[in-house]
């Protein structure tokens, strides 16, 4: 590209350059408080000392963590719960793309399983009947009911259907013209060809998993059980919320600010820290793996 | 050898697939049970149990053992005080996010993509998506806390002589604030469909124009704007089928009793009198009707994607 470097053109990468800066910091600065408050002096953090840089440096609240039972049973069972949606949901999801994406032609009975998994993007049942239904399956109380109800995310099946369809008929003619079966054909052909949509999927379903805090605070009524977001959020949110309509609004913010604010601040660094690890490397394959649908040209 | 298919098109009529070739299709069959019935499970019992919002549901009778009660619970909900106002909340937040969350993304796409230093681009991106991947137990307790009386929000303030507010207590502040933190969570991460589309623009566009004089703005207005106009009007229609889903984690942890006026949305709502208040048939029914006016906006919006971009979601 043949560009001259003219004043006009240094002024725009600068302006450029410089507002995606200051959206860069603009996302940051807020995580960067958090690690700051969590590695503070707790009363520097409750005095609202504290903004970007820790205030009495101190591994402290760390360390308490560390020592209390609570947190880390939770995180144990946040674990569990994405290892075995993510192991799950790894094989449904890809059992049900790839039939899903052979032509009407050779799979007749395509466009009926089709609306039925499509129908639920468009139309769902609403939070109660979801719950009764989990009710009376008799998963409440088990880590089943944290698994289960995702092992299919819908979404996933049809990010991973259009994936398969984009790869060239070819493949799965030749290789049935060589006698293949569809099981050989969708694992030993499909499957290594799909990586950056797996891994956009598999992060996808793993995210939401580790995430995900509402489940967990209806679906289990034990505190022992819970996992690590629905335990972060009944510690911290909920006694902020306590008793709020009784309070004047000066008392409930001062409340928000009271006690523990390190401490919160080191159970939001280590309820994030591992997604955060995770997705920087898998950058690469979800920028080109995200599609859903496709456009006829 | 395989003959491509247009030449087959032109001379011969397509042949009748012999046996081999054909796909044994009770393969597919077994391979989308185990799937089917977890969707079913979970998708569709809850479905059935949607009854319910035609019944005075007691628990110990279950879905289908509950007497009927025709439209009592519709009824009862046309007379409630503040049904309207949970819909006007619901679409109030949802649509300045749909609003913003195309605008920005765009625009920050078009920055990104006049970046050329590639370590610069790049790192900005993971920067931007970062957001995106925390859980919103986190992202709701790092803003009410920046937003809290005492915190860094109100500090920054008082530098400038304003005096504290109580954002999250205030039925002017909340629905922005909700707005604002969703759209800084999503915005980064919504530009990588904008940023996939500028790369199927092709370079010899940009070359040509730069031959015959155009300025990096010029390129801009017509050759990049042009070709991302099809994502965009993807994009605006089918958000349209997320009218009544402001996001329901992110406002119960944010919300409070003080701002309920401006901030209960429809999920939140139907969550509180059915799990909390126990009224499940009536919160059922009010379930139902946002899912049914969703489903009409979706299918409305699919409508509008294939009409304007050619888009088929399957």
């Amino acid at each position: 590209m043949i560009r001259s470097k003219s004043l006009a053109t240094r002024i725009a990468d600068i302006l450029i350059i410089g507002s995606l800066l200051g959206l860069s910091l603009l996302t940051l600065a807020p995580i960067i408080h958090t690690v700051a408050q969590s590695l503070s002096n707790g009363a520097a953090a409750a005095a609202n000392e504290v903004i970007f840089w820790p205030i009495r440096f101190t591994w402290s609240s760390y360390t308490s963590l560390f020592n209390g039972g609570g947190f880390f049973r939770a995180f144990g069972i946040s674990v569990e719960r994405v290892v075995l949606n993510g192991v799950l949901g790894f094989f449904l999801t890809i059992l049900m793309a790839y039939p899903l994406s052979k032509n009407t032609r050779d799979f007749p009975a395509r466009r009926f399983y089709i609306w039925i998994v499509v129908f639920t993007m468009l139309f769902n049942g609403g939070l109660i009947p979801w719950y009764i239904t989990i009710a009376h399956l008799g998963l409440i109380n088990t880590i089943w009911a944290l698994v289960l109800p995702g092992a299919v995310p819908v979404f996933n099946v049809i990010l991973l259907m259009n994936y398969f369809r984009s790869l060239p008929k070819e493949l799965d003619e030749a290789a049935r013209l060589d006698g293949a079966s569809p099981w050989y054909i969708c694992w030993k052909i499909y499957v290594p060809l799909s990586l950056p949509a797996l891994a956009t999927v598999t992060l996808f379903a793993v995210v939401g998993q580790w995430n995900s805090f509402f489940d967990g605070f209806i679906l289990i009524n034990n505190p022992h059980n819970y996992p690590l977001m629905t335990f972060i959020e009944q510690l911290v949110v909920e006694t902020q919320a306590a008793n709020l309509s009784i309070l004047t609004p000066a008392q409930i913010a001062e409340l928000s600010r009271t006690s523990g604010a390190s401490l919160n601040a080191a159970k939001y660094m280590i309820g994030m820290i591992p997604m955060l690890a995770i997705y920087p490397f898998l950058q690469r394959y979800f920028i080109r793996g995200i599609r859903l649908g496709s456009t006829n040209e | 050898m395989l003959l491509k298919p247009s030449a087959q098109r032109k001379t011969v009529r397509p042949i009748r697939r012999s046996a081999p070739l054909r796909p044994k299709t009770w393969s597919y069959h077994l391979m989308l049970f185990p799937g089917l019935l977890f969707i079913i499970a979970f998708a569709y019992l809850p479905m059935a149990g949607i009854t319910i919002a035609f019944k005075e549901y007691i628990p110990a009778l279950g879905f289908f053992k509950s007497p009927w009660v025709g439209l009592e619970n519709f009824k009862m909900m046309a007379v409630l005080p503040g049904i309207a106002q949970i819909f006007i909340n619901t679409v109030s937040i949802s649509s300045g996010e749909i609003v913003l969350l195309i605008v920005l993304p765009v625009i920050l796409a078009l920055l990104l993509n006049e970046v050329r230093q590639m370590w610069y681009k790049r790192t900005t991106q993971t920067i931007i998506y970062m957001p995106h991947f925390i859980s919103w137990v986190i992202l709701a307790g790092m803003v009410l806390d920046l937003f809290a009386l005492h915190g860094l929000v109100n500090q920054m303030l008082s530098v400038l002589g304003v005096k504290p507010i109580n954002f999250m207590a205030s039925n002017v502040w909340f629905r922005p604030i909700v707005v604002g933190s969703f759209v800084w969570t999503q915005m980064g991460f919504d530009t990588i469909v904008y940023l996939a589309a500028l790369t199927a623009i092709s370079p010899s566009l940009y070359e040509a124009s730069a031959l015959d004089g155009a300025t990096r703005w010029k390129q801009t207005v017509h050759i990049t704007i042009p070709g991302m106009t099809p994502t965009i009007v993807l994009l605006s229609a089918l958000s349209l089928g997320n009218l009544l889903n402001a996001n329901f984690e992110q406002v119960f942890l944010m919300y409070n009793p003080l701002v309920y006026p401006t901030g209960d949305i429809i999920q939140t709502w139907v969550y509180r009198t059915g799990l909390v208040n126990a009224d499940f048939s009536l919160a059922t029914a009010v379930g139902l009707l946002q899912s049914l006016v969703g489903f009409i906006l979706i299918v409305i919006s699919y409508r509008l994607a294939n009409r304007f971009a050619n888009y088929r979601i399957f």
